[in-house]
């Protein structure tokens, strides 16, 4: 079973978004990095670079396949997790503990869209 | 399989001579201008006759292919490479030749690609191809710039966008962007085809085409191809035909026939010649009349005026120039041998034969491993893991995965099928055995496959400590993709 945390919001592509004020912290899902496999790399968007959502704003790669990431939100990327430049297998080690990026909101009505734990786990499942 | 993994360097021994150009005895310049001529001798190994024989032989035995075992790739045709292809692409008026001669001294050669082009346009029902692109992907990637062209020709300049099938080929949309247009995915319906109703609300004034390939990736022939067809053409699009599974085909339906516009062949999957180890490949593009004027140059032309073969370099509404030259040459002579060899009969039979074999394997398997789709199949089918994965028997409770059983495989002397493709799966099995071999060898393939799978159930970590008979075990992919070593002095 795949780790799903109470509090959190979830997109049907497997993000998690932890709302901070108007910030979006994002990551992906124990769900998707289970699926994934072993993570070979991260591709993440510059900071002051612009996400919309349902859009595209990144990729896993993993041995197995690469994945696009897909923004649950709009809005400015204020930071991105660097760590995870040199060591994308923190992703595999703890979905939750490692985000991607923080995104500044431009729209929270979005956030209205995504799923909370109890509707994240009957996609999963 | 043994084991050797040395590079010729390292057998180098200062001094040692396998072969000694004879000293220049007249003295004379040999016109390299000293600027050019080198200081210093080239740093090659230094080695004997028998070591460079030996160095070869050795690796050459560390190879697996069609000429020493079953190859079921799924997707990608593994067919035997008749040796008649080789000794005709031998032939020393075909190797001799330089690519920048004058056209009326290589008559014979051109000769070779117009009657390829009526062949291939007759096998297809498409009315001309390019011989260009040196891939399959290559080809696709012309065949979306002559959509492209064909839209900008016209001043249809919005239709930028393509319908790729969630069950397409990863190529298919990489070539699409790297065409410069965007992808729309349709999806499938449960029995694997392609979801029309799903397609109807994606079709508008933007869409140059969709890209889909028949029999699809899971082997099923697309039934609703020719209200596809009507659909797209009436939205002003165009049918794309990838021609990867164009082998269960040959000789029986023509994708010209179903309404495509412009496809490609893969000359190394369909046409016997050699796939696999990085090439060479030929992907020649066809299309439809209305297009042929959008075809890449150079073209080969027929000049009824001087009765010769002519190379065609102008043509002001062509996509361009994909390649060098015209695509690898060697390569379409060994498929025209193929053609030439088996005949407008025998082509018939290879389609028919293909499917067979394919459909003996997937029923002769079905109680060991799961089958998703069960419909009759084409040339291909995929399986979604083991039925019984050991998992219950298991200490640690892991089961065999799709990926240990493809390693138990090499330890009976087979290539691995396809795994974990195509996507709509998460434990696929993809296995296409073509129909070359024999039906001793496909039911050696099954038993090995039955065995497996009862290894599996009873002992699920024989599999994945597989494979236990080759000269490596499983190399440690992550950390190679993490730290890649890049470098012979890093490694040694």
């Amino acid at each position: 079973m795949s780790k799903i945390i109470e509090g959190l919001l979830y997109s049907e592509s497997h993000e998690w978004v932890k709302v901070e004020g108007d910030i979006a912290v994002i990551g992906v899902s124990d769900f998707a990095q289970k699926e994934m496999g072993d993570i070979t790399y991260v591709d993440m968007p510059d900071v002051d670079d612009e996400v919309t959502a349902e859009e595209d704003f990144g990729a896993l790669e993993s041995v197995k396949a690469s994945s696009d990431l897909i923004s649950p939100v709009s809005g400015v990327v204020v930071e991105k997790n660097e760590e995870l430049e040199d060591q994308p297998e923190l992703i595999n080690q703890d979905a939750y503990a490692n985000w991607i990026i923080k995104v500044k909101m431009s729209d929270v009505s979005e956030l209205e869209k995504l799923l909370d734990a109890k509707g994240y786990a009957a996609i999963t499942e | 399989m043994k084991y050797y993994d040395k590079l010729i360097f390292e057998l180098s021994k200062e001094g040692r001579r396998g072969y000694t150009l004879r000293r220049n005895e007249f003295g004379t310049s040999l016109g390299i201008p000293a600027s050019l001529s080198r200081s210093k001798a080239p740093e090659l190994p230094q080695v004997s006759e028998p070591d460079v024989v030996r160095h070869y032989t050795n690796l050459s035995q560390m190879n697996f292919g069609v000429d020493t075992g079953f190859y079921p790739l799924g997707s990608c045709t593994m067919k035997y490479n008749p040796k008649i292809n080789e000794e005709i692409a031998a032939m020393p008026g075909f190797t001799g030749i330089h690519p920048l001669q004058p056209a009326k001294t290589i008559q014979g050669v051109l000769e070779v690609y117009a009657e390829m082009e009526k062949i291939l346009a007759a096998v297809t029902g498409m009315s001309n191809f390019t011989f260009a692109p040196c891939a399959g992907a290559h080809g696709e990637l012309t065949g979306l710039m002559v959509m492209r062209q064909y839209h900008m020709s016209r001043g249809d300049v919005k239709r930028t966008k393509v319908i790729v099938p969630d069950s397409a080929h990863g190529t298919n949309p990489a070539s699409a962007a790297v065409c410069g247009l965007s992808i729309v995915e349709v999806k499938s319906k449960a029995n694997g085809l392609v979801d029309v109703e799903d397609l109807k609300p994606l079709l508008n004034d933007e869409i140059a085409g969709i890209m889909m390939t028949n029999p699809n990736t899971l082997g099923l022939f697309e039934k609703d191809i020719k209200e596809i067809a009507s659909l797209v053409h009436g939205c002003g699009g165009l049918l794309y035909y990838d021609g990867a599974n164009m082998n269960p085909l040959l000789g029986k339906v023509r994708p010209g026939d179903m309404g495509f516009d412009i496809m490609h062949l893969n000359l190394h999957k369909t046409f016997s010649t050699p796939h696999g180890g990085g090439g060479p490949g030929s992907g020649p593009v066809g299309v439809a009349a209305h297009l042929a004027d959008c075809l890449p140059v150079p073209k080969v032309a027929y000049c009824e005026k001087c009765g010769r073969y002519t190379i065609k370099r102008d043509v002001e509404s062509s996509a361009g120039q994909v390649s060098g030259f015209m695509g690898n040459f060697s390569v379409i002579l060994r498929a025209f041998t193929y053609l030439l060899a088996l005949g407008k009969q025998n082509i018939r039979l290879a389609g028919p034969y293909a499917t067979l074999s394919a459909n003996y394997i997937k029923e002769s398997l079905k109680d060991f491993y799961k089958l998703p789709i069960p419909s009759i199949c084409k040339h291909e089918f995929v399986f979604d893991g083991l039925i019984d994965d050991g998992s219950a028997v298991a200490e640690d409770g892991h089961g065999a995965t799709t990926l240990d059983v493809a390693k138990r495989i090499l330890d009976y002397g087979f290539h691995a099928p396809t795994i974990y493709f195509p996507l709509l799966f998460h434990q696929t099995i993809m296995i296409e055995p073509t129909e070359t071999e024999s039906k001793e060898t496909i039911d050696a393939f099954i038993g090995v496959m039955k065995k497996i799978a009862e290894e599996a159930a009873s002992d699920p970590a024989l599999l994945r400590g597989a494979p236990h008979c080759t000269p490596i075990r499983r190399p440690d992919e992550t950390t190679a993709a993490r730290q890649p070593i890049l470098k012979y002095k890093d490694c040694r």
